[in-house]
């Protein structure tokens, strides 16, 4: 017999961990399993035991509050787990993880998928050097370890998190070379109406900007690295001026650096929802392909809801709040006396979605940006595929992702194609004259995570193995 | 506008588009039509496995000959010739073994058993409980991701026509032949072969002519890169484990254990209650293997009916209609099958008998 709960969620970033304490705080025995140590996700990431003293920041804050909301509520919190299988039986989740180094397994009446999102980081000359890493992850680095990238970084990429990572590298006494964004000044300017949606949130983006503008820090508006460049670590790189749809235009203008944080957006992580068997569609504007999902999170699948990131990019602020409202329609499906509808808690997550879509919005490359990759650019950094190993593969008649990955192996290292399936299609749809939502991505295989065989298998007797009957002679 | 062709192929797996291959040689005007991508079902998505040693008796002559064809396909399509060993751990299993062994290496495999020590110094990493092993040299592995490509490609240098992303919807008949609705326009052929593996019931179907087609849901497994561990491929006696090491390091881990799921829903899904054991057994054969990740599992919709033998000839009761399919092991055999059924559909006398899909089939 395994441990069945009400309600599972996956993922204790601010969509799940808010979904988790609004169906346990309606009576619902709620479990929720995460990946991290403590709960927060990216974006609230709680600092390392041996750092406690370290100033706070909002997200320290916001992320403390959090913790104490789940400490203090009935919840019930799986930490360093990692859900490799997610399965239906009967009228039951099954809920496969690793902990520990073994498989383990809980069963849920309803799950909620609060999976988050993962950084789209477009492939770019010399950004397999060390020394150069994602602006997400240059986030994770900072707040969890207060660890600066390098001693000289530049920071690009787009939307707001270049603004973020650069005035956090500062503030832990770390040098900003300086800022590369595709984003035009007008670009910012054209998102603010949409930005007054959530003031708070605009006059901390101010503060940042002018911090880094106080401190001479330059930014190139509307360039991109075209190069990165070092013997074996980062040395130096080139900055290119971009055109209107974000084509390299212009000579290349050289920086000193030992660093380099890049990133282009977000992007829904839905292969846990996709291997259910939710549909997923293009919305450029939520970050790409996306599941089909309500707004309180509910899908064509009952007992199945799928809230945040994981849902489409709205930010962390509308994804805190599609948390609730994902917990507070789980619950009513457990316990149908629920009252579920609740129009300030919805009228404020429109008004979130519509500042998070908005910072989607500029995060998104435009259509110019790929020419950036040029053929020799390492793709597939799994199998180290380049740009031109990808183009032969399409030239051989290969029109869709799944067949440029059978192929070509594009895809199938560890990572599973979550690093390069975007921009695989993206050139699929370049080649072969098509828009990117005709492009879809290739079929998702389970386990979610690469999992050690021996977790899988744990102790066990060759002749407790079940064999079934020999094939027929 | 109605394209008009000598044949119409529905399925553009190994079957299908081997066929094609055979008839362009003389120089019939033939079409290949996948509902998805060339080579992405069973064809695709199949361990690779090029073994005699767990290949049905009667069908030995038929997989002799399937091995020269993959031997000639070449590094085009992954092909390795690696020798193979099954292995038994237990009286029964040694039993099954040699019984089984035995009755192969009579229809032609050249299978021989080996002992505990000629086991050892070829794989040092296997595991000590083996009690008793066979070895057949012929035995290796081809990478069936390749498939589609490999076809795609061969299709294209034939002049051969082929239409992915085409799902056909609707099959009538006429005085000259057939017309195949589908979603990229209407096809007119003479002639018509059924080679859609695991879909073809609901194909036949459209004709009226129920086929007696099932489908197992074999799972597969890959790990990440290894260190080298195995250089020949490994079974196990029952037929449930399949193993080999490729030569970027991985390791692909079959043995037909059932994942869950229909053809008509998609792709099938792997279950946890079948791909524990599967990795377990794996693990038994070879202790190193708990020290890997794995990276990625998968199903596969394998068809056949309840004899287990091939389909391969004339559509019962339809006049220049042809099925090919249902053949276990069919990864092995396809490219061979493909041969034959292109001479009987020319009016030629195939070098090995066909399976008429027609005949009573009973249980095994």
């Amino acid at each position: 017999m395994i441990e069945t709960c009400d309600v599972a969620i996956i993922g204790a970033g601010p969509a799940g961990a808010n979904a988790g304490i609004m169906a346990a705080s309606q009576g619902c025995h709620t479990i929720i399993i995460d990946e991290q140590a403590m709960p927060g996700g990216q974006i609230w990431r709680a600092k390392s035991e041996a750092i406690k003293s370290a100033p706070m920041t909002p997200e320290i804050i916001d992320g403390d509050k959090l913790r104490v909301s789940i400490a203090e509520s009935n919840l019930t919190h799986i930490a360093n787990a990692r859900v490799w299988q997610i399965e239906r039986e009967l009228d039951e989740w099954v809920l496969h993880f690793i902990i520990n180094g073994r498989s383990e397994k809980i069963g849920a009446k309803v799950l909620i998928l609060a999976t988050g999102a993962r950084e789209y980081v477009q492939p770019t000359p010399g950004w397999t050097l060390p020394g150069v890493i994602g602006l997400a992850g240059a986030t994770a680095l900072m707040k969890r370890d207060l660890l600066t990238p390098g001693k000289r970084t530049v920071v690009s990429g787009t939307g707001p998190l270049v603004f973020f990572v650069a005035s956090e590298i500062r503030r832990l006494g770390g040098e900003v070379a300086a800022i590369v964004t595709p984003n035009s000044r007008a670009d910012w300017l054209r998102a603010l109406p949409s930005m007054s949606y959530r003031i708070d949130l605009l006059r901390r983006g101010f503060v940042w900007v002018a911090d880094l503008l106080l401190a001479g820090i330059p930014i190139f508006w509307r360039h991109a690295i075209k190069q990165i460049d070092g013997e074996t670590k980062v040395q130096s790189v080139k900055v290119t001026k971009l055109g209107n749809d974000w084509s390299p235009k212009g000579p290349a203008h050289l920086l000193e650096a030992d660093s380099v944080c890049l990133g282009h957006g977000l992007q829904a992580a839905s292969e846990a929802s996709q291997l259910l068997g939710i549909d997923v569609k293009y919305q450029l504007e939520l970050g790409g392909w996306v599941p089909e999902v309500q707004e309180d999170g509910s899908t064509k699948i009952n007992g199945l809801f799928i809230c945040g990131d994981g849902a489409g990019i709205r930010g962390a602020a509308a994804a805190e709040i599609q948390g609730k409202l994902a917990g507070l329609s789980a619950a009513k499906s457990i316990r149908p006396e629920v009252n579920s509808s609740n129009s300030a808690l919805l009228n404020s997550y429109r008004r979130a979605s519509r500042f998070g879509m908005a910072m989607t919005g500029l995060s998104i490359p435009r259509k110019g940006f790929q020419k950036l990759i040029t053929q020799e650019t390492i793709v597939c950094r799994c199998e180290s595929l380049l740009r031109c190993d990808i183009e032969n593969e399409i030239e051989t008649g290969a029109a869709t992702t799944n067949a440029v990955k059978s192929g070509s192996r594009a895809g199938m290292g560890p990572c599973g194609g979550k690093y390069c399936q975007s921009t695989i299609a993206k050139i699929i749809a370049d080649r072969e004259n098509q828009s990117e939502e005709k492009i879809a991505p290739p079929t998702p295989r389970p386990p979610l995570r690469p999992v050690s065989a021996s977790a899988l298998s744990g102790e066990f007797e060759y002749t407790d193995l079940q064999i079934p009957k020999p094939a027929p002679l | 506008m109605t394209e008009t062709y000598d044949l119409a192929i529905v399925g553009g797996g190994i079957m299908g588009c081997s066929t094609a291959l055979r008839l362009a040689e003389d120089g019939m005007k033939t079409i290949v039509l996948d509902q998805g991508d060339l080579g992405q079902g069973a064809s695709g998505v199949n361990a690779g496995t090029l073994s005699l040693q767990i290949k049905r008796v009667q069908l030995m002559p038929y997989a002799l000959k399937g091995h020269s064809e993959w031997e000639a396909m070449g590094e085009a399509v992954g092909f390795k010739k690696t020798g193979g060993f099954t292995l038994a751990f237990t009286e029964h299993e040694a039993e099954l073994l040699y019984e089984r062994q035995a009755l192969k290496a009579d229809a032609g495999a050249p299978i021989t058993f080996v002992s505990n020590n000629a086991l050892r110094a070829a794989e040092q990493n296997l595991s000590h409980k083996v009690l008793a092993a066979s070895y057949c040299p012929e035995d290796g592995y081809a990478n069936s991701s390749l498939t589609g490509q490999y076809y795609r490609l061969r299709l294209k240098e034939n002049e051969v026509q082929f239409r992915e992303k085409c799902n056909v919807k609707l099959i009538t008949r006429n005085s000259s032949g057939f017309n195949l609705t589908t979603s990229c326009g209407t096809v007119h052929a003479t002639r018509l072969l059924l080679a859609a593996g695991a879909w073809l019931k609901p194909i036949a179907a459209h004709l009226g002519v129920d086929l007696p087609v099932r489908a197992r849901v074999n799972t597969v497994s890959v790990t990440e890169r290894m260190p080298p561990l195995i250089s020949s491929i490994v079974g196990h006696a029952t037929g449930l484990l399949t193993m080999k090491q490729k030569s970027n390091g991985t390791i692909l881990i079959g043995g037909g254990w059932q994942g869950q799921g229909v053809p008509q829903d998609g792709r099938g899904n792997v279950t946890a209650k079948t791909l524990i054991p599967n990795l377990s057994l794996a693990q038994h054969v070879l202790p190193e293997l708990s020290n890997a990740r794995v990276t990625r599992s998968w199903v596969g919709f394998e068809a056949n009916v309840p004899d287990f033998y091939p389909l391969a000839g004339a559509l019962p009761g339809i006049e220049n209609a042809f099925v090919l399919g249902c053949v276990r092991g069919g990864y092995t055999i396809g490219p061979y099958m493909g041969r034959l059924m292109g001479d009987y559909i020319l009016g030629q006398e195939p070098e090995l008998p066909l399976f008429d899909p027609g005949r009573e089939f009973s249980e095994v």
